[in-house]
């Protein structure tokens, strides 16, 4: 009887060993799409890392009852989605905290090109299309802007994008739809 | 700031195709999303492995926090205690005040009933001299025929 209660704790143990270790790749693997995804959302780089360390909290606290339906990935950026909420609804109730944002304005977020082998001439271009293109991401609505980004920055699937987001894929295609239209019509595009 | 990266520009292309056709994006929107989206990535990648100095800026925070909180206890307990100085200060000036009134009530008292005992004196003095004066001495007709017979 003793030893079966030792061989179940050894078991319960070596389950448990295996779970940390799954959930440490699962971090290793995914943090930085996280983190990029939420500082993309909000330039904020110090309200990225906050809520990147939120989301992993909450998955680790959650890991015993994620059962795979999604993959790892999807099942964050859900958590990550619904943090930054969270975040934005009780910055907007706790209006006699500070409303000073650390949100960097869009010419310092313009700031980060890629250098290539492209001239100077064309790195301006690109700066200024990239600063367009931030200009109108700022105006869209919250979930506009989720779409917009999971799609664009993040490469994800529009079936990923309803599984984070919780819409249905008809609705995903047409706030996308919305999305690049204000994005088009701020880069001065025509269809 | 200008970072060299990887331009990761497959899959743009196929995210488009994706789209309803009335939204496919033409050359120039494609290489503005593909422009955005490799900014956003080296923003990312520089912030993710920058240096962390959050332990710091939470010392700082918390030191003003502590600091605001003492400020705070100081300038409460001041108001308080400055109150109730205050309080007893006035209780203070009515209680002397109070001894003073009874002091000068019972001096008053005292002056009244020596005026009083004064009076009473004065005036059994004065009807002693007029009675001495209105009643002849007993032996004053004695003393009269002594004198006349001397003076025979």
């Amino acid at each position: 009887m003793a030893a079966g209660t030792a061989l179940d704790a050894m078991a319960i143990t070596t389950a448990d060993d295996a779970a940390a270790r799954e959930f440490a790749h699962v971090v290793e693997r995914h943090r930085p799409q996280i983190f990029r995804f939420l500082l993309s959302s909000t330039r904020d780089v110090d309200l990225a890392e906050t809520l990147t360390q939120e989301c992993f909290l909450k998955a680790h606290r959650n890991w015993g009852g994620f059962r795979g339906e999604s993959s790892a990935m999807t099942w964050l950026m859900r958590i990550a989605i619904n943090l930054q909420k969270d975040h934005w609804r009780n910055r907007r109730m706790q209006f006699w905290r500070t409303t000073r944002t650390n949100s960097v304005d869009l010419d310092e977020a313009s700031e980060w090109l890629p250098s290539g082998e492209s001239s100077i001439e064309q790195q301006l271009l690109a700066k200024e299309r990239v600063k367009q293109v931030w200009t109108a991401v700022k105006g869209l609505s919250e979930r506009q802007r989720t779409v917009f980004l999971l799609r664009y920055v993040e490469e994800q699937e529009l079936s990923e994008i309803a599984a984070a987001t919780g819409l249905s894929e008809g609705t995903v295609k047409a706030h996308l739809s919305r999305a690049v239209a204000k994005v088009r019509l701020e880069l001065g595009g025509r269809r | 700031m200008m970072r060299r990266f990887d331009d990761k520009r497959d899959g743009l292309k196929e995210q488009a195709v994706d789209l309803h056709d009335a939204e496919l994006p033409d050359a120039e929107f494609e290489e503005a999303l593909k422009d955005f989206k490799s900014s956003v990535h080296a923003w990312s990648d520089a912030a993710y492995s920058r240096p962390r100095t959050v332990t710091r800026e939470v010392r700082v925070r918390s030191w003003r926090l502590a600091a605001g909180w003492a400020m705070g206890c100081v300038l409460v307990a001041g108001s308080l205690s400055g109150g109730l100085l205050e309080r007893q200060h006035r209780l203070d000036l009515a209680r002397i005040a109070a001894e003073q009134r009874a002091v000068e009530q019972q001096r008053q008292q005292r002056e009244q009933q020596a005026r009083a005992k004064i009076t009473d004196e004065v005036l059994l003095a004065e009807v002693d001299s007029d009675v001495s004066r209105q009643v002849p001495s007993a032996m004053e007709p004695l003393a009269q025929m002594m004198a006349d017979d001397e003076t025979k």
